[in-house]
């Protein structure tokens, strides 16, 4: 095998123990290197984490799994895109939480994260559609791109449909528009294109052309819910990709277990794209805030440590 | 040396201390102390030595148990643990876990024919596997390399067995495993307090020094396949120990109310990402007051043990058969007994009442009696009309088996059997040349010593297939005894030819 073929990690730190586990060594010596970061605004930013032999497996779709220390928890993110010839594939996130925003804190060039596995789930399914709305809400918009362009290179007829707060979020717009034949945007406020929600720019888009054979929205649950809602009375193919709580994404624990069609599935390993019309969001939404309070517990404890941390530098 | 009758033995088990229910319940500390010197020579003068043994049989490895008794009994410890580890790969580890009461202990003649308890093998042989780990004993014997490479998918038991015995052929053996620690089902499994993790890393630390790589965050079938890595990898035979873990859940309404999980969710969360630490950890457990655990298995036995341990105040298994048919180790339900586990046996869920936030508040039930016997051999339990009961809860676990991992079958053409468990040959070949399987992927859940028997036997296939002849079997007579083996391998093994077929 290459050297190149995966990295070796540190087999995890034995927490609580101070000695390392037997051939483990530092995340910093033998993680997964971050070779470019871009901020976006204040709260997103891209990461470009070299893995080559990722890079090669990686199609439109699939996700990964972060660790950023041996404390960390394992953090899904939707693989952006991947540069085969680089050998690097792109995150992009949005820092809310405390593990994203210690990410954003700590992540830089030059340095590297402690875990990093994937390709994970089933790649996204390129139809054979010949007009497709590749829709993309806030965050969503990144992962939405490689499908927009996979889309594109199989020949069909792409319309993208982004959707920001406003327009100071706004990113890869022209890398976007590459990709795509028709390109709308949509912002909350006006500041940028259509004012407005994504569904209206589908309407628009779906009101100027008869024929759209397949929708795919990527964005929070609430945005593709209403996408789906926006398609099924046209009985348009809906696709959806969900983002549940995840542990392991191997399909051991079912944390990520969401409802589709009355039934239930693990999105790690059965998805994580989903027919939209079948979707139980409710069940989705409700499931995601599931920890909400030890959330806003770890924020809160780390939000404290850094503001010791300032104060001991200052001293 | 006169044998020994029934008579003459000691009665009673040797005493092995256990940290105080109450105690222990409270932290992760190990729940059962283990032999000192003094008391594992009283249990070792406790075994017959008999001459037709029944207990060798009964080991699903074949451990010749009154073989490293005796030698303990000589107090020829290094003798003994050489003995013992010629059969299994992991007595630190199997000591502990494995369910002795239906295996060798369970026809030990000082039971079956004395009617006193039978000899404490687990515990003989856990003693042995820690002295070895404090002694650091070593199992680097010479390794003659040979030209070889394979690619061990897991890093579970099986995949361990596997990888310790082709290591010792002269292969050079690399393990990929998807989680960001070696161990399987021992790492995110298995709680601190019934196997510390410190037995299973000096287990791993005993693999990679027999020149075993072990690679992390690797998920096979998705960062490369199985055919990728015999066509493109280059590895000349492939194991695959990927395990069973896809828990099941029951279909009964109320069950994606936040609060309910499955066992491996609590285990993983609590043994791997040690959400016990948090927030000092990043990964969250949220272990309500109130915890009912639906089976009991062992998986559910360490989910019930786990919940108290990290402040349930009540905890409830709920198990639609009668205890006798509780399919945990003995000393697990014992122990969780002690703990203040409340059973409620012959009782099966019906629905899972949430609140109007979608949280968890009650499990409806309802009891259960033994009718006939099912195609297991086991009396099947039938409702009882009109026995439905309430109780409440906050957390619910699931914990009542799982189905075959996903991920190879997608990937790969490697044939399944209608359940989705890789379908073997009795070499323990799958339908892609060069590629063999073991382990609960093959069987479906079962145990630590079965999955590490099945990773010898598929290690000795793969030696068959690609010829490397191990040149002490075929050349020295078998009776050659092991007095003078390594880590299980006789010294002379590091001799190994390889006879390519032409
Ligand atoms: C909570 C619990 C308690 C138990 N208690 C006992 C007990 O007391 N006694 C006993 O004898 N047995 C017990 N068992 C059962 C026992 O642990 C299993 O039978 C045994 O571990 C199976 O070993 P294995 O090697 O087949 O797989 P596993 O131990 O399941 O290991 C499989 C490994 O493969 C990895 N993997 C899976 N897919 C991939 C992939 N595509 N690429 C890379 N890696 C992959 C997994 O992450 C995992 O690490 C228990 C099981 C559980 C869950
Ligand atoms: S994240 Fe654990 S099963 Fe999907």
């Amino acid at each position: 095998m290459s050297s190149s073929d995966t990295h070796k990690s540190a087999a995890a730190g034995l927490p609580g123990q101070e000695e390392a586990t037997p051939g483990a060594e530092t995340a910093a010596a033998t993680g997964f290197p971050i070779v470019a970061r871009t901020d976006f605004s204040r709260t997103t930013f891209l990461l470009e984490v070299e893995h080559p032999q990722m890079a090669r497996a990686a199609r439109p779709g699939q996700f990964v799994i972060v660790m950023l220390d041996d404390h960390g928890e394992r953090i899904p993110l939707t693989i952006a895109d991947f540069d085969r010839e680089k050998g690097t594939i792109t995150l992009v996130i949005q820092a809310v939480g405390k593990s994203s925003r210690e990410m954003q804190s700590r992540c830089q060039v030059g340095g590297a994260l402690f875990g990093l596995v994937g390709p994970m789930g089933i790649p996204s399914e390129v139809s054979d559609a010949k007009k497709v709305i590749c829709v993309g809400g806030g965050l969503g918009v990144a992962p939405i791109f490689p499908q927009a362009r996979a889309f594109k290179e199989a020949g069909a007829h792409v319309i993208g449909v982004v959707g920001f707060r406003s327009a100071n979020l706004v990113f890869w717009e022209e890398k976007f528009r590459s990709v795509c034949d028709e390109f709308i945007i949509c912002t909350d406020d006006g500041s940028a294109g259509i004012k407005g929600l994504v569904t209206q720019g589908i309407e628009q888009a779906i009101a100027e052309h008869g024929d759209i054979d397949e929708v795919v929205a990527i964005g929070p649950p609430i945005m593709m819910r209403a996408c789906a809602e926006a398609t099924r009375p046209h009985k348009i193919k809906t696709m959806v990709s969900l983002n549940p709580i995840m542990v392991d994404g191997t399909g051991m624990c079912g944390g990520c277990r969401v409802r589709v069609g009355g039934k239930v599935k693990f999105a790690c390993v059965d998805g994580p794209d989903f027919d939209g019309h079948e979707v139980d969001f409710d069940d989705l939404m409700a499931r995601l805030q599931r920890y909400r309070p030890q959330e806003a517990e770890a924020m809160e404890q780390w939000l404290e440590n850094c503001r010791r941390l300032q104060v001991e530098e200052v001293r | 040396m006169a044998r020994k009758t029934i008579r003459s033995i000691p009665q009673e088990r040797a005493f092995m201390p256990v940290l105080d229910a109450q105690e222990r319940a409270t932290n992760f500390e190990e729940v059962s102390l283990g032999f000192d010197e003094a008391n594992a020579l009283v249990e070792c003068e406790r075994c017959l030595i008999c001459p037709e043994p029944a207990c060798i049989p009964g080991c699903p490895v074949e451990i010749d148990i009154p073989g490293f008794i005796s030698k303990m009994l000589k107090k020829d410890y290094h003798g003994a643990w050489d003995t013992l580890t010629d059969s299994t790969f992991l007595p630190a580890v199997c000591g502990r876990v494995c369910p002795q009461e239906d295996q060798c202990e369970g026809v030990c003649a000082v039971a079956v024919s004395g009617g006193l308890e039978p000899v404490a093998i687990g515990r003989l042989e856990r003693w042995l596997g820690d002295m070895a780990i404090e002694k650091g004993w070593k199992n680097e014997s010479h390794i003659e390399p040979n030209e070889y490479r394979i690619g061990i998918v897991g890093s579970g038991p099986a995949s361990m067995a596997c990888a310790a015995d082709l290591a010792k052929a002269g292969c050079k053996v690399t393990v990929f495993e998807a989680l960001h620690a070696p161990g399987g089902v021992l790492r995110y499994g298995i709680p601190e307090f019934r196997l510390p993790n410190s037995v299973v890393d000096a287990e791993i630390g005993n693999l990679e020094k027999l020149g075993v790589e072990i690679r992390c965050n690797t998920l096979v079938g998705r960062l490369f396949t199985v055919e990728q890595m015999l066509d493109e990898m280059g590895y000349d035979a492939v194991f695959i120990g990927t395990g069973a873990g896809y828990p099941s859940f029951m279909d009964i309404p109320g069950e994606n109310f936040n609060g309910v999980l499955s066992a491996n969710e609590l285990l993983t969360r609590c043994n791997l990402m040690q959400a016990g630490k948090f927030p000092n950890f990043d990964t969250p457990l949220e272990i309500g007051r109130k915890v009912a655990v639906i089976g009991a298995g062992n998986t559910a036995m360490d989910a019930m043990r786990v919940s108290k341990r990290l402040g349930a105040e009540e905890v409830t298994c709920v198990y639609r058969r009668t205890e006798a048919e509780c399919p945990a180790r003995l000393e697990e339900l014992h122990h969780a007994m002690e703990e203040g586990i409340n059973f409620q046996w012959l009782t099966a869920p019906v629905e899972i009442l949430g609140d109007s936030n979608k949280n968890v508040r009650a499990i409806r039930c309802q009891r259960m009696e033994l009718g006939e016997p099912d195609d297991s051999g086991r009396r099947r339990p039938v409702p009882i009309p009109g026995s439905e009961f309430e109780f409440e809860a906050d957390t619910v676990v699931y914990a009542i088996g799982t189905a075959p991992n996903p991920i190879l079958g997608q990937t790969s053409d490697i044939k399944l059997n209608k359940w989705g468990y890789i379908d073997t040959d009795e070499t323990l070949a799958t339908s892609l040349a060069g590629v063999y399987a073991g382990g609960d992927i093959v069987t479906g859940a079962a145990t630590v010593i079965l999955a590490m028997g099945a990773g010898r036997r598929a290690a000795a296939s793969i030696r068959d297939y690609l010829g490397i002849r191990d040149s002490m079997v075929v050349y020295e007579p078998e009776n050659m005894g092991f007095e003078n083996t390594l880590f299980g391998i006789d010294a002379a093994e590091k001799n190994f030819v390889h006879v390519r077929q032409i």
